[in-house]
């Protein structure tokens, strides 16, 4: 366990509800704390902050202790920053006098990591600091919330849900910002959430919640391509990879996406090359062959190793691990396509990949 | 002259009487109010039936009770004797005190609700933004219940000036100590002086007319938290 590493081990029990989980998490970038509402992601985020009590618990974050044995850190002398789900701005100051609010608490003797203005400036919300928050709308609101958090130039960013409140076109206003967050600052992110695309988007690592414990926990790609527990990113199982603009072909609007294991065409969405961006694979997009295959439609074929295979939800269907270079998919066959390609493991066979997603 | 000397100095004394119990009832009201919005006791239930109290209590029950233990041999009483400062009944802060109890349900309800309304997450919120508990209750909970405060202090304030039966059992008649306007309009009525007490009675009306109205149409709409 690395020494900036976040820890929490919570034991909590109710009569219709606990949470039992014992997790180390990177103390860099965003961890999603994935799941159904219910599986306990929300109050362990709570237990972390302070502003629930788990009797016996510990967490530490960075090496400092903020809950073990008697030692209880209350939530107001706790590093962090939190965001809510809704709108928790304070309804009797100005956007400005919100911002304030924490940053004139914190003891500055820690340097300000994060100035007032850059969290303005992230957030674009540099021209509502006059306004009182009932004259902002939920995505404005939210923008503001997260700022004020920022402003605190936390040690651990703690975040339930913040966009769970807001319409479909309020959220796509806010993800990219979120996505410049993960990109420019250093500040670890623990992402509560049980919107797959958000997940997908913005997480580096997942916990993986289900009735109070972590099912699952790793580096998103690698926990999304396990067989033993396939999950779900909505509407079916596959990865997701990170990728990097590496080429735009003007002729058929294509841009060519460069990761670890080859390129990817994908419909080129304007962005400039050396962009980083997300594409996510679906299992269902993915058939495979023996050899390579001419004379297709398919723009995307990859030379491919075969780890493992499962049975699927449905007896004909089977779930087929493969390896492009270090990088992990995920195939849906029929077994009886699987059975007659022989996909034992370590067979090379070819990729043809359908659909690519781009995402954010 | 529309009110005598004596009428004048009621409506000052009941004014006086009236200020200092709502100055003393925001103390003191404040953190019981806030307790028992806050708190999971068990202790919630019996508390807050004592404070409203008053509010079905027969005044003369509570006068009755207030004369025993304030007189002098009560142990409110001997204690103030102790302290030399004779005893309470029949004097004006013999009064305050009685008024501080009669009027006690209505400063420690409406901001009690007010501080309900609220609610647990601006308090949350101020902690993950290093706020301690203290610093959050006046930077955030006293702010967001101002409207409460204002309704609360506007209702004690002038059930202060309506009380009668509290101010008959412990402070009696003696002008400009104990004799707040509704007992001079009380003599009025009894001397069969009715020019008088119709005089003092308009007034009484009016300004209680114009507290409520002041209540009700100005009070500022809670806001959206």
């Amino acid at each position: 366990m690395n020494i900036a590493d976040i820890r929490a081990r919570i034991d909590l029990r109710f009569p219709e509800f606990s949470l039992n989980v014992d997790l180390t998490i990177p103390g860099c970038g965003v961890t999603a704390l994935f799941g159904h509402s219910g599986s306990g992601k929300t109050t362990l985020l709570r237990c972390i902050a302070g502003l629930e009590r788990a009797p016996g618990g510990q967490v530490s974050v960075a090496g400092q202790v903020w809950q073990e044995g008697e030692t209880f850190v209350p939530t107001h002398q706790r590093p962090l920053g939190y965001v809510f789900q809704e709108a928790s701005l304070f309804p009797h100051l100005s956007v400005k006098s919100n911002l304030e609010y924490g940053r004139k608490r914190v003891d500055g003797s820690d340097g300000h990591k994060v100035s007032l203005d850059h969290a303005i400036e992230l957030l674009g919300i540099g021209h509502l600091l006059g306004r009182k928050p009932d004259r902002l709308s939920g995505g404005e609101r939210q923008r503001v919330a997260i700022a004020r958090a920022l402003a605190l130039s936390p040690r651990l960013l703690l975040m339930d849900e913040p966009l769970a409140a807001l319409d479909l076109a309020r959220k796509q206003e806010i993800l990219p910002y979120l996505e410049r967050l993960h990109d420019e600052l250093a500040i670890p992110i623990l992402y509560v959430s049980h919107a797959p695309d958000e997940v997908a988007r913005l997480a580096d690592h997942i916990v993986v919640m289900e009735g109070g414990r972590a099912v699952a926990t790793g580096p998103l790609t690698e926990t999304l391509a396990r067989l033993d527990l396939p999950i779900r990113l909505g509407e079916d199982v596959g990865v997701v990879l990170d990728t990097v603009v590496a080429a735009r072909d003007e002729k058929w609007h294509l841009a060519h996406m460069e990761f670890a294991g080859g390129r990817l065409w994908v419909r080129d969405h304007g962005l400039p090359v050396g962009h980083r961006a997300r594409v996510r694979i679906l299992a269902r997009d993915i058939s495979l062959a023996r050899t390579p295959v001419t004379g297709t439609s398919i723009l995307n074929t990859l030379p491919a190793v075969v780890v493992d295979s499962v049975d699927d939800s449905h007896p004909a269907l089977t779930l087929v691990k493969l390896h492009v270079g270090e990088l992990p998919l995920l195939a849906r066959l029929t077994r009886r396509s699987a059975h007659e390609l022989v996909l034992t493991p370590g067979r090379l066979v070819y990729a043809q990949i359908k659909a690519v997603a781009l995402i954010g | 002259m529309l009110l005598s000397e004596g009428d004048l100095g009621a409506i000052i004394l009941t004014l006086e009487l009236a200020s200092i119990v709502t100055a003393i009832l925001l103390v003191l009201g404040t953190p019981i109010a806030w307790w028992l919005a806050r708190t999971k006791s068990w202790w919630k239930g019996p508390l807050g039936a004592v404070v409203a109290l008053p509010l079905v209590l027969p005044p003369s029950v509570l006068g009755f009770y207030l004369l025993l233990t304030m007189g002098p041999h009560g142990p409110v009483g001997q204690f103030t004797q102790w302290l030399g400062l004779g005893t309470l009944p029949f004097t004006f802060w013999g009064l305050v005190v009685g008024s501080v109890f009669y009027s006690l349900p209505f400063m420690v309800q409406p901001v009690q609700n007010a501080f309900e309304a609220i609610g647990e997450r601006p308090l949350e919120v101020a902690a993950t933004l290093r706020a301690s508990p203290l610093d959050s209750f006046f930077s955030v909970a006293l702010p967001l219940a101002l409207p409460g405060f204002l309704t609360a202090s506007i209702l004690t304030f002038a059930h202060t000036v309506g009380e009668f039966g509290v101010v008959l059992m412990i402070g009696g008649n003696i002008p400009d100590e104990t004799r707040v306007a509704s007992v001079q309009i009380y003599d009025h009525v009894e001397a069969l002086e009715y020019d008088q007490a119709h005089r003092l009675s308009g007034v009484m009306l009016a300004f209680s007319f114009l507290v409520l109205l002041a209540l009700y149409a100005w009070r500022p709409n809670p806001k959206k938290v």
